[in-house]
């Protein structure tokens, strides 16, 4: 268990040295960042005492190994467009996009878990074939469209819901939290819907075909001979065992929810890190995006690394044969 | 005579298809007294299993039970609500079924599985079902059963995790067993500790046993009587040393003639031609006929009725007595 969890950790370390590789590659090939700093009429040796402050006349290796050891304390440069210090601009937003991934993720958990046990459970109900074509609408609508069809209905025509921003903030130390006010949670059931509809689809399929696989199993029937009651059998037996892999694909989408949230952050004026991204992206922001890049591949990686281990806790199976292998 | 633990009164189990109705089991009768194990044999296909299936209620749709009565104790348990059938489940009736690997939850531990199992049919609280459990376990032969109790399946062998569902199918006493091919997945050497272990628990707790197997060791080994099944029905039904040794329908001639012996002089084994008919096209009459070396005209036509033979009953023409062509 211990070696397993090691090599998985020297693996992610593998996996961020080569995110790094390419973060920093994004400097050297977006064209001089000296030029987005100065302005027309700076002369060539202002420009080469900036290019010297900045260290951009050293060896590309004495860059990379620097740039590294500064991104290893979160210092990522001081973004062109601000004049900020990135690590403190994507600080301030990043708040508001962790509390939009993970409402997202909740409500796609659970409205995609309950429906995908209702539609394996009752399949030739009226209510399991509207949930079948409700996913297959959510999966094929881009999520940009429906953020703007909840806008029109919810915030434009019916007027309940605010159709930008984060509502009111309450301050917690350095986390700014939208959750604590009535207005904070007016305004993010729009986006984390938005943002969660995809993964709730995805998760309400992913559980319906795993359960219907689960309960056609040997030890189901075992269980129905058993004598055990219906109740037990889908949601004590069942439920379990389809649950082993919707953890991980859930903690996987994690990831992509938080990387998807550049568009819905984008439909809803929501200031996340994914708006900081798009605005960073539009001023050719250098900083901004290799720092965005850096963060997003570190929450894929942590979060890979975190559902293997969760596997292991839920399945008795892998504990020892991961064990035995290491 | 004491009423038998099992009465199966002219079953027959369909399939509804698309296409068609398949039956699976056409006309089935048999009595299992307490304390008596009834080998099932036949091919692949002729309905053993699904028999089985019939009893204990886990016959799933499209599967149906047609017609037919079957009592347990003098009760009738076909077509019973499904909440009561379920209480007759592991309680009344314990099952056992072929592949031990498969049949535990690989996520629980064994001692939850069985714990739950005896809490599902009894008021034992949680701590008495546990050393319950543990004495179960004992029982069926499992060493050191106070630690192997928190084990999870995967830690077990295979013919210790057979061991561990015979403990689960036994935890609430039932009157009867169904072991549907028990030892088919496992090592010779432990097939044979499975089998005396179901026969050691038959007759220590008198319970009734329908034996499921192709094994004709098994069979020979283990039973009482023996019941020959070909394509939905029962060929043959008797005591098991005389259908062994002198069996009479034709089919149950052939099985019998095809296990090898150690001992044997150097006979090729003699086998039957063709293969057992697909449930969409049984033929009229006798479903043995393509197969039969002692076919005649009868046998293409007219189905024939289980006739006792002594302590043997079997689904012949050719034991007719005296009508027309008999032989």
């Amino acid at each position: 268990m211990l070696a397993f969890t090691l090599r998985r950790f020297l693996q992610a370390i593998g996996v961020m040295l080569a995110v790094g590789v390419i973060a920093f590659a994004m400097f050297r090939f977006a064209g001089d960042p000296v030029n987005q700093i100065v302005s027309i009429d700076t002369s060539a040796a202002q420009r080469a005492e900036i290019r010297h402050s900045l260290g951009l006349d050293d060896p590309v290796l004495v860059q990379f190994g620097r740039y590294f050891i500064n991104a290893l304390q979160f210092k990522f440069g001081v973004s062109y467009q601000f004049r900020l210090p990135v690590s403190s601009l994507l600080a301030e937003r990043m708040p508001a996009t962790l509390e939009l991934a993970i409402v997202a993720t909740i409500f796609a958990m659970v409205a995609g878990i309950l429906m995908g046990v209702y539609s394996a459970l009752r399949r030739d109900t009226v209510l399991a074939r509207l949930f079948q074509a409700i996913s297959l609408i959510g999966i094929s609508l881009p999520t940009f469209l429906i953020g703007i069809l909840l806008i029109y209905l919810f915030a434009v025509t019916l007027g309940w819901l605010p159709s930008f921003g984060r509502g009111e903030v309450v301050k917690l130390g350095w986390w700014s939290t939208g959750l604590l006010t009535v207005s904070g949670w007016k305004a993010i059931i729009m986006p984390a819907i938005t943002l969660g509809l995809f993964q709730m689809t995805l998760i309400m399929r992913l559980v319906r075909a795993e359960m219907l696989e689960v309960l056609r199993t040997d030890y189901i029937r075992f269980a129905r001979a058993r004598g055990l009651t219906t109740r037990a059998i889908h949601f004590g037996h069942a439920l379990k065992n389809t649950l082993v892999p919707v953890i991980t694909v859930a903690g996987l989408q994690f990831g992509s929810v938080i990387a998807f949230s550049i568009i819905t952050e984008t439909v809803f004026q929501w200031p996340g890190m994914g708006l900081l991204f798009v605005q960073a992206v539009q001023n050719v922001d250098i900083p901004i995006m290799a720092a965005y890049l850096l963060m997003v591949s570190l929450i894929f990686v942590t979060i890979n690394l975190v559902v293997d281990i969760l596997y292991t806790v839920v399945d008795p199976r892998l504990r020892s044969t991961v064990g035995r292998a290491a | 005579m004491t009423k038998p633990v099992l009465s199966v009164r002219n079953l027959e189990v369909e399939f509804v298809t698309r296409r068609a109705t398949l039956r699976a089991i056409n006309g089935v009768s048999f009595d299992i007294a307490k304390g008596e194990v009834l080998g099932v044999v036949g091919e692949s296909g002729a309905g053993k299993s699904v028999t089985g299936l019939a009893v204990i209620g886990l016959i799933d749709p499209p599967g149906r039970i047609s017609s037919g009565e079957i009592e347990l104790s003098g009760t009738r348990i076909d077509h019973l609500p499904p909440e009561e059938i379920r209480r007759v489940r592991g309680k009344r009736i314990g099952m056992i079924f072929q592949d031990p690997l498969t049949s535990l939850n690989p996520l629980y531990r064994i001692g939850d599985q069985i714990v739950e199992t005896i809490r599902t049919h009894s008021n034992l609280s949680e701590s008495a079902a546990r050393r319950r459990a543990i004495d179960l376990l004992a029982e069926v032969g499992i060493p050191a059963p106070e630690k192997r109790i928190d084990g999870y399946p995967h830690e077990f062998s295979g013919g210790m995790r057979q061991r561990v569902v015979i403990a689960l199918a036994i935890c609430a006493e039932p009157e009867l067993i169904i072991a549907d091919e028990p030892t088919t997945a496992l090592d010779v050497s432990v097939q044979a500790q499975i089998i005396a272990l179901i026969k050691r628990l038959g007759r220590d707790h008198g319970t009734a046993v329908m034996l499921v197997t192709h094994d004709m060791g098994v069979i020979a080994e283990t039973c009482d009587r023996v019941a020959v099944m070909y394509s939905g029905r029962i060929a043959e039904i008797g005591p098991v040393q005389e259908v062994v040794r002198n069996p009479l329908h034709p089919y149950a001639k052939g099985l019998m003639g095809a296990i090898p012996t150690l001992a044997g002089e150097d006979k090729r084994l003699v086998q039957i031609p063709g293969a057992m008919p697909r449930l969409s096209a049984i033929p009229p009459g006798c479903p043995f006929n393509p197969r039969c070396a002692f076919v005649f005209d009868r046998c293409r036509v007219e189905r024939p009725e289980p006739i006792r033979q002594g302590d043997q009953s079997v689904a012949c023409h050719l034991f007719e007595p005296a009508k027309e062509t008999a032989a």
